[in-house]
C-alpha cells in the first residue's frame, strides 16, 4: 500500500508540473495585463511599462516561469497583485468557506441522493422511479447561478425566511478555530453562532448541491440496477437472508464502488463550481477571490488558487483509489 | 466656478500674506432636504450600520494606495490637511493656508487641540513628518503599485530607485515646523496644489505611529502590503472612528467611533463595511436587510428602489466619458470628418436612455463644477444633416470606421458600454458612416486604445480632486497616440500648460476656459456625458451627504426614528 501511494504521489507532481506549464502558458496568452488593473485609468503608457519592467514582466517567458516554479517549490505562491496580499494568506483565510460549502453541498448531496437512488431502483418503473429520475435531469439542466438566484429571490426576499448573503450575520462575536464556522460554533460552545452560520449555509449549499445531487441519485439508481439483478444477490434471497442484510451486505456494499469514485470526482469539481454560487451569495470563500483575480489578471493569485484545487482534486481521488480496497475485497493493491 | 483658495498672498514672495480662511472657500453642495429627521439614539449606538462596498482595501496605509475601495474606509480614519465639500476644497486638519505669488511655499495652517488616536498632538512637526516620511519612501515603496499618487504630484522621491522606474526629479524641497504651522516648499508651482493634500494617500497619521513602522520594507513592486498596513491599530490618524478590525474571511472593515474626536462625534458607533462584489447581489442585500447601504447602484436599479422605499440621494457629477478620435488613423486627420462624426451623435439621447438620473450631456473635457469650465467652447448639437454634409465636403460620403468598446466592464462614467456603443453606433449608420464595431476585454482595452490602434472609442475618467489638470492634463498635455496628438496640436499643449502653471486663481480660470475652447476648437475627441455613480441607504438611515468624488463622510451617517 505504501508502494502504491508513492507512486500516485509521484504521478501527481508530474501531473502538477505539467499542469503549472500549461497554465502559465494559457495566462500569457491572454491579453492584456495586470498593471493595467492596479493603477488608475488616467495612469499614462509610461507609467504602465514603467510597473511592466518592475514587476518583471517583461522578462523571457521562460524566466518568469522558473522564477515562479522556484518560489512554489518553497511553498511560495507570491502576493496577490490585486490585494497586495500573499497569495497563501488569502487562501488560508478563505479556504474554510469553500471548504464548509462544498461539504455541505456534499453532505446534500450523498444524504439525499443515495437514498433516493436506491429507492428508485428498487422501485423501478413506478412514479418514485420517474420522479427521481426526472428530478435529477433537472437538477443537471438547471445552471447553477440560475437556481441560486431564484433561491435567493424566493427564500430570503420574498419568503423571508433564509439570510441570503455573508456567512454570518454582521457584528457577531466568533471564535476562529478550524474556519469552518458550523463546526467552530460546537467547539467553541458558541451555539448562537453555529446556528446563525448554520442558516446562512443552507441556500447556497442547496444551489450547490443540485449537480452532484442529480448525479449521485442517476449513479446510485444505475448501480443499484446493475448489482440487483447478479446471481450472488439471488442466491442470498433464496438463502433467506433478511432483505436488510442482503441490501447492506450485497447490494449496497457492491454498489458503492462507482458511486464513491463518482464521489470523489464531484467533490473536486465542487471546489471549482463554488466560484459562482460563492458570488451570488457573497459567501466570501476562494470563489469571489478567483473572480476578482480572474477579471484582473492576477496571475499569482490564478496559480495558486489552480494548483490548490489541482491538489485537492488529485488527493481526493487517491483517497477514493485508496477505499475500493475496504469496500471490495477484490480489489487489492499489490503489496 | 472660481474656489477663492488664492485670493490672499503674501507681496514679499514669501508666505506669511493674510490666510485664506473658511469664509473664503467656496461651498456649492445642494442642500439636504431631510434634516427633520430624527435620530433613533438606541439604534444607532447598539446596531452596526453596514455598508455593501464592491471590493476590499488594499491597504490601511493609503500613502500605499490608489484605489476608492481603500479610500472608502481610511478616510473615516486618517484625515487630510484640505478636505472637499462636493468639488470644492475646503479646510480640513488645517483651518487655513497661505501660499508665495509663486506657489512654491504653502504655509498650513493647523487646528488647535487636535490630537491623534494615540494620545499624540497634531502639530507642524507631526505634518512635516508625514511629509519627509513620503519623500523619503524607498526601494518597493517607491513603486507606483504602491505610492501612485505621491509620485504623480510630486514627480519623485528625494532618492529615486531607477528599478522603481522612478527617474523624474522630485518637486519637493522640504518642510518646516512653528508650533501650529507647517510650511511646505516645492521647487515650481503646479496647480494640483493645493488641492490634491484632499487626497487621501496624502492623510496626516501621528509621527509617533510613523516611527513605529519605520522599519517596514517592500522589496519589489509586486510585494505583499508590508505586515502594518493590513494591521488595525499600526497607524493613528485623527478621523472621527478608529479601525477595530479587518476580517479577511469576512471581508469585513470594521470601524469604532473615536469619541475623543475633535468634530462632531460619528452618528453611528459601529460602522461595517462588507465586500460584495456581485451588483445584483448588493442590491438584494440591501432589499433584505444584510446591509443598510451600498455603492455602485446599476442605473435600471435606481427607480425600483426609490419605489421600494430605499433612498438613492443623487451625487454631483465628476466624471466625464468621451468618444475619441484617434487622428493617427487617416479619415480622422480631417477635422471636418471629427466635425461630421460630432455632430451625428445625439448626446441627449443616450444621457436619457441608458444613464442614470442627474447625467448630463458634456460639453468639453471636465465636469462644469471645476473652474476653468467654458460657456463659449463649440458644442457640436445633434444634426445628422449638418454631419451627412460636412463628410461630405470632406469627400468622405462612403465613411467605413472601425469603433471599439469595452466588453466585461461598468465604469462610473460608462454604467453599460455597449448600450452606448450601439447608440453611437445607430447614431452614425444614420449619417451614413458605416461602423465595425470591435469589442475589447477591459484589460486589453486601455492599452490598445492609449495606443491609437482604435479610430474610434469610449472611454472617461472619474476626478480625483477639484483640479482641472486632473481632466485635462491627463490627455492634453503632451502628444500622444490615444488621440493621435502631435506636434501640430502645440496650441492645445501650450493652453494646458499655461493655465496649470499659473498660480493665480482669476488669471488661471481665464486659462482654463481658454484651453477648453482651444482643445474643442481642435476636436480630439467628443465629450459625451457626465453621469453620477449612484449610492443607495435604506429608509431608517441618515446618509451621509453624497460626494460627487465618491468620498462620502460616514460619521454623518445615523439610524433615524420610522
Amino acid at each position: 500500500m505504501l508502494r502504491y501511494t508513492v507512486k500516485r504521489l509521484l504521478q501527481l507532481s508530474v501531473a502538477l508540473l505539467g499542469l503549472s506549464l500549461l497554465l502559465f502558458a494559457w495566462f500569457k496568452a491572454l491579453p492584456g495585463g495586470p498593471e493595467n488593473q492596479m493603477l488608475p485609468e488616467n495612469a499614462t503608457l509610461d507609467d504602465r511599462a514603467a510597473l511592466r519592467e518592475s514587476l518583471g514582466l517583461n522578462e523571457p517567458v521562460w524566466v518568469q516561469y522558473l522564477e515562479f516554479l522556484q518560489r512554489v517549490v518553497r511553498l511560495d505562491l507570491g502576493s496577490s497583485l490585486s490585494s497586495g496580499r500573499p497569495v497563501a494568506t488569502e487562501l488560508a483565510d478563505r479556504l474554510p468557506a469553500t471548504i464548509e460549502l462544498s461539504l455541505a453541498a456534499m453532505v446534500i448531496a450523498v444524504g439525499i441522493g443515495i437514498p433516493l437512488g436506491y429507492l428508485a431502483a428498487r422501485k423501478r418503473g413506478t412514479w418514485l422511479d420517474f420522479a427521481a429520475v426526472s428530478g435529477s435531469l433537472i437538477g443537471i439542466c438547471i445552471p447553477v447561478f440560475f437556481l441560486a438566484a431564484m433561491l435567493k429571490v424566493v427564500f430570503a426576499q420574498e419568503l423571508a425566511l433564509l439570510p441570503s448573503t455573508f456567512r454570518l450575520s454582521s457584528g457577531l462575536q466568533y471564535t476562529d478555530v478550524t474556519g469552518l464556522r458550523v463546526l467552530d460554533g460546537l467547539i467553541t460552545g458558541e451555539f448562537n453562532v453555529a446556528g446563525d452560520a448554520f442558516l446562512h449555509l443552507i441556500l447556497p449549499a442547496v444551489a450547490l448541491s443540485s449537480i452532484p445531487l442529480a448525479v449521485v441519485v442517476r449513479i446510485t439508481r444505475a448501480s443499484v440496477l446493475d448489482v440487483i439483478g447478479e446471481d450472488y444477490v439471488r442466491t442470498a434471497d433464496s438463502k433467506g437472508l433478511k432483505p436488510a442484510v442482503i441490501r447492506g451486505r450485497h447490494v449496497m456494499r457492491n454498489a458503492m464502488l462507482p458511486i464513491v469514485t463518482v464521489i470523489g470526482l464531484l467533490l473536486g469539481s465542487l471546489f471549482a463550481g463554488a466560484v459562482l454560487t460563492e458570488s451570488v451569495f457573497s459567501f466570501g470563500g476562494v470563489g469571489s477571490f478567483v473572480y476578482q483575480a480572474t477579471q484582473e489578471r492576477d496571475y499569482p493569485a490564478l496559480m495558486g488558487f489552480i494548483l490548490v484545487i489541482a491538489v485537492s482534486y488529485v488527493v481526493l481521488n487517491l483517497i477514493v483509489d485508496l477505499s475500493y480496497g475496504l469496500l471490495d475485497p477484490r480489489v487489492r493493491v499489490r503489496k | 466656478m472660481a474656489l477663492g483658495l488664492f485670493t490672499a498672498c503674501s507681496d514679499d514672495g514669501e508666505s506669511g500674506g493674510d490666510a485664506n480662511t473658511a469664509e473664503d472657500f467656496d461651498f456649492t453642495c445642494p442642500e439636504r432636504t431631510d434634516t427633520d429627521a430624527v435620530k433613533d439614539e438606541a439604534a444607532s449606538e447598539s446596531t452596526p450600520f453596514v455598508f455593501g462596498t464592491p471590493g476590499e482595501p488594499s491597504s490601511l496605509d493609503p500613502a500605499l494606495a490608489s484605489d476608492g475601495e481603500t479610500f472608502r474606509v481610511t478616510r473615516q480614519v486618517y484625515e487630510t490637511l484640505l478636505d472637499t465639500e462636493c468639488t470644492d476644497t475646503v479646510p480640513g486638519l488645517a483651518e487655513s493656508f497661505d501660499q508665495n505669488d509663486e506657489g512654491t511655499v504653502w504655509t498650513f495652517h493647523l487646528r488647535e487641540g487636535v490630537k491623534f488616536h494615540d494620545g499624540t498632538d497634531l502639530d507642524g512637526a507631526a505634518v512635516c513628518a508625514n511629509f519627509d516620511r513620503w519623500a523619503n519612501f524607498k526601494g518597493g515603496f517607491q513603486s507606483e503599485n504602491f505610492t501612485y499618487y505621491y509620485s504623480a504630484v510630486f514627480g519623485g522621491f528625494a532618492e529615486n530607485d531607477a528599478e522603481m522606474g522612478m527617474e523624474s526629479e522630485s518637486i519637493y524641497q522640504g518642510c518646516e515646523a512653528d508650533g501650529l504651522d507647517a510650511t511646505i516648499t516645492i521647487s515650481k508651482y503646479s496647480s494640483s496644489f493645493p488641492h490634491a493634500f484632499t487626497l487621501n494617500s496624502f492623510a496626516i497619521m501621528s509621527p509617533t505611529s510613523i516611527d513605529a513602522v519605520a522599519d517596514a520594507t517592500i522589496e519589489a513592486a509586486d510585494s505583499p502590503q508590508p505586515d502594518y498596513a493590513m494591521t488595525p491599530g499600526s497607524l493613528a490618524g485623527t478621523g472621527p472612528f478608529t479601525i477595530e478590525s479587518w476580517d479577511h474571511a469576512e471581508q469585513a472593515v470594521t470601524l469604532t467611533r473615536n469619541d475623543d474626536y475633535w468634530g462632531e462625534k460619528a452618528g453611528v458607533k459601529t460602522i461595517i463595511f462588507r465586500t460584495i462584489s456581485d451588483e445584483t447581489a448588493r442590491r438584494q442585500a440591501l432589499e433584505t436587510g444584510d446591509v443598510q447601504g451600498y455603492d455602485l447602484a446599476a442605473p435600471a436599479d435606481v427607480q425600483p428602489l426609490v419605489d421600494a422605499g430605499f433612498q438613492v440621494p443623487t451625487r454631483g457629477v465628476f466624471n466625464l466619458l468621451y468618444l475619441a478620435y484617434a487622428q493617427g488613423n487617416a479619415p480622422l486627420e480631417d477635422h471636418k470628418v471629427r466635425e461630421a462624426l460630432s455632430y451625428a451623435v445625439d448626446r441627449e439621447r443616450i444621457v436619457n436612455s441608458v444613464l442614470p438620473p442627474g447625467a448630463t450631456v458634456a460639453t468639453q473635457f471636465m465636469p462644469p463644477s471645476l473652474e476653468g469650465w467654458s460657456e463659449d467652447v463649440v458644442e457640436y448639437g445633434y444634426d445628422a444633416e449638418k454631419a451627412k454634409e460636412l463628410l461630405a465636403e470632406a469627400g468622405q460620403e462612403d465613411l467605413s470606421i472601425e469603433f471599439c468598446y469595452p466588453t466585461d466592464v461598468s465604469r462610473p462614467y460608462m454604467p453599460s458600454p455597449k448600450d452606448i456603443f450601439d447608440m453611437i453606433s445607430s447614431d452614425l449608420e444614420a449619417a451614413g458612416i458605416t461602423v465595425t464595431a470591435t469589442p475589447i476585454t477591459w484589460t486589453e482595452y486601455i492599452p490598445t486604445t492609449r495606443s491609437g490602434e482604435c479610430p474610434l472609442y469610449l472611454l472617461g475618467w472619474t476626478g480625483d480632486y477639484a483640479d482641472p489638470y486632473n481632466f485635462l492634463g491627463t490627455w492634453f498635455a503632451d502628444a500622444s497616440t490615444e488621440f493621435g496628438l502631435t506636434a501640430d496640436d502645440q496650441a492645445i499643449f501650450d493652453a494646458v500648460a499655461a493655465a496649470t502653471s499659473e498660480p493665480d486663481e482669476a488669471t488661471r480660470t481665464e486659462l482654463w476656459m481658454t484651453a477648453n475652447e482651444t482643445i474643442m476648437e481642435e476636436l480630439p475627441g467628443l465629450p459625451l456625458s457626465s453621469s453620477p455613480p449612484s449610492i443607495a441607504f435604506a429608509a431608517n438611515v441618515y446618509p451621509p451627504n453624497a460626494s460627487p468624488l465618491t468620498q462620502e463622510n460616514f460619521a454623518q451617517v445615523f439610524f433615524t426614528q420610522q
